[in-house]
């Protein structure tokens, strides 16, 4: 088994430069295991990443990767899906890339429900920068941007993406690591957009100045935090406060992009439809 | 009375803030610039200035908002680097066109790609036609001078233009240096309150801010633009003697390092200043007259007074730290050689590109660019004009 996860790794970057008590290697761990279960083809799986702690994964896996810029990379994955519909494509963010700058992406990459698998990283705060605040980070927290707490509500992304027409809505955590193994699989076999949302610890920039503790009691945290979502859904709001469910949230057959283009384009061309 | 503290660029040019205390800062994170709406934070966040601090999702969203506040009347001040300041390009130009006299404190940092997050001067030379005022910084205590001064020049009524007070990413950005700050009160002194001509919701002086402009008048408002960017030489110098006499420090268009009866010339801008120096006391020591000339106001360009200072020089170096991708010369060496051209002095000059992507550059690497200028001249061979300084090749 080991060899079957190797396969997918540079393993000469190895080992990965995340700090201790990052998540981001579990994550990394989650999309390898993932790739054995589909026998992912490294000749037609593209990996593309934007920028942040989370994107630093794409360097580490031994697929062709496009590393992008702040927020854009699912318009550069939708381009590629575009030109090459057949390719397999993931899209790894973090949440202050996917939610700020490239949140308008998102929502239209969701809208669009363009085959592209998108996860994202999680670690409720920009890390790489130095633990200023991001669209994910929860209601109260501290950051270097806001010394006393922050009074922003977050965005729920996974209900986001849902509301903005994704067909494929999912969320683990790096204390799931299987589950999370699961639901990535789940999501690239989904033909549409699927975004698996992977909640990961971020000791330094996040959980010191919060007091969560070490990347390990960050993983208890995220334990005692997550509820499955059969559960979650027989909770009221108020019993589902401060907590969050985890497991597929939201599946949906609807028709993939780059298939009906492929169909317009035909029809413009007067090619008769197949069958 | 000056205070005498340690700091790094970054906090220097936070502290300014504070001192300046103005209205609204919005900003996006981004390395190196971080540090500095970071810092800005905390002093919102403490109660030590009025501004109300916007953390934006994205630098477009941070210069859009600036432009937005400003034109209410609230004086707007950001912070950015690299890419970040890319994603403001279409507004960049907004703020300029519509005379807005934002502050930018820039952290300069390549562009992408490949990615890197050093510095070299890419982002604003980039931006160096967008209309905004340009201020380069040597070393911790320019990038804080600097930007005390900006909004006097920015703000000035012959002038009314963003400016950017640019310094070098990590090089003085991160770098503890010994620094005098002045006193609060004294630059609240300095700068003032803004009380701007005309704002938005002054139901006193109705104004639209921004509007569509039809072929019979864009021209004309372009040209308007430019005499407002012409105007900003001359009150630079003139608020520089102001400030000379709050803090003694002196600044000009540019600095002038014995440059009087150099021989060999170079033009540089930024931190590697600091490092030609060193090179010129060296070379100098040894009965070589060689100079320099550090760019400190880059736009408006001084090009009148740089081809009048560098009119004894028999050969001369341009420094660029960036490369232009015009196959021919950098932005600092068209600059310099289009003003020699004007003033109709055709010495040799050589244009180097060095420093991309935080490159380290030594004074034996300036040493070598004057042994180059010295045997051009004496050999009286140009060679090529265009060269790449400590590339491995």
């Amino acid at each position: 088994m080991q060899n079957s996860v190797e396969k997918y790794l540079r393993m000469d970057k190895l080992p990965h430069i995340w700090c201790p008590g990052c998540g981001n290697g579990i994550v990394l761990g989650a999309m390898v295991r993932a790739f054995t279960k589909i026998n992912c083809n490294q000749n037609n799986t593209v990996i593309v990443s934007g920028i942040g702690c989370s994107s630093r994964a794409a360097g580490y896996m031994d697929f062709d990767t496009l590393h992008t810029t702040h927020g854009r990379a699912l318009a550069f994955a939708t381009g590629i899906k575009l030109a090459k519909p057949e390719l397999k494509v993931f899209v790894i963010m973090g949440d202050g890339d996917a939610a700020s700058i490239g949140g308008n992406h998102l929502i239209h990459a969701a809208r669009r429900n363009i085959d592209l698998t998108a996860i994202i990283f999680n670690n409720h705060i920009y890390g790489m920068t130095g633990g200023q605040y991001s669209p994910l980070t929860p209601l109260d927290s501290m950051a270097t941007t806001a010394p006393y707490n922050t009074i922003e509500r977050n965005f729920d992304l996974a209900e986001l993406a849902k509301a903005a027409g994704a067909t494929y809505v999912a969320r683990s955590t790096t204390y799931h690591a299987t589950m999370l193994t699961n639901l990535i699989v789940a999501g690239a076999t989904h033909k549409g957009f699927s975004l698996i949302e992977a909640v990961t610890a971020c000791p330094v920039s996040y959980g010191r100045r919060n007091k969560m503790g070490s990347g390990y009691d960050m993983m208890i945290w995220q334990k005692e935090h997550a509820v499955p979502v059969q559960k979650a859904r027989n909770l009221t709001p108020k019993e589902m406060q401060g907590k969050f469910a985890v497991g597929e949230l939201y599946k949906a057959e609807a028709p993939e992009y780059t298939e009906v283009y492929d169909l317009l384009i035909k029809k413009a061309q007067g090619i008769p439809k197949e069958g | 009375m000056s205070i005498k503290d340690r700091l790094s660029g970054n906090e220097a040019v936070a502290i300014a803030m504070r001192q300046i205390n103005p209205d609204v800062m919005s900003a996006f994170p981004i390395t190196p610039s971080t540090e500095i709406p970071q810092t800005f934070s905390s002093f919102v966040a403490n109660g030590q200035v009025d501004t109300a601090f916007i953390p934006v999702e994205s630098e477009h969203s941070a210069m859009s908002a600036a432009i937005g506040s400003q034109a209410a009347g609230a004086r707007s001040l950001t912070a950015t680097s690299s890419c970040g300041l890319a994603l403001m390009w279409e507004v960049l130009y907004v703020a300029a066109s519509n005379r807005l006299p934002i502050a930018l404190a820039l952290v300069n940092r390549t562009l992408s790609g490949p990615i890197n997050i050093n510095c070299d001067h890419s982002d604003s030379m980039g931006a160096r036609d967008s209309g905004w005022i340009q201020i380069y910084s040597e070393n911790n205590q320019e990038a804080y001078d600097n930007f005390v001064q900006a909004y006097r020049i920015a703000e000035h009524a012959a002038v009314r233009l963003p400016i950017m007070i640019c310094q070098d990413g990590f090089i003085t950005s991160a770098a503890v240096e010994n620094i005098e700050l002045l006193a609060d009160r004294d630059v609240q002194g300095f700068v003032g309150e803004y009380h701007p001509e005309s704002y938005l919701l002054n139901s006193k002086q109705p104004l639209a801010i921004g509007p569509y402009a039809v072929s019979a008048y864009c021209m004309e408002a372009k040209r308007a633009q430019l005499e407002a960017l012409k105007n900003a030489k001359q009150v630079t110098l003139d608020v520089a003697k102001e400030f000379a006499a709050l803090s003694g420090r002196e600044y000009g268009l540019f600095e002038e390092y014995k440059l009087a009866d150099a021989d060999y010339a170079m033009v540089i801008i930024g931190s590697a200043a600091g490092t030609a120096k060193d090179a010129v006391d060296q070379l100098r020591a040894a009965g070589q007259k060689v100079g320099l000339l550090k760019i400190r106001l880059f736009r408006p360009f001084p090009g009148e007074e740089i081809a009048a200072a560098l009119q004894k020089s028999k050969v001369i170096a341009c420094m660029d730290r960036t490369e232009s991708f015009n196959g021919r010369c950098g932005p600092l060496g068209a600059e310099v050689k289009s003003a020699l051209f004007d003033a109709q002095l055709m010495p040799p000059v050589i244009n180097y590109v060095y420093g991309l992507g935080g490159r380290d550059v030594t004074v034996e690497d300036f040493i070598t660019v004057f042994a180059q200028l010295a045997e051009i001249e004496q050999t009286n061979d140009g060679g090529k004009k265009y060269r790449y300084l400590s590339l491995r090749e």
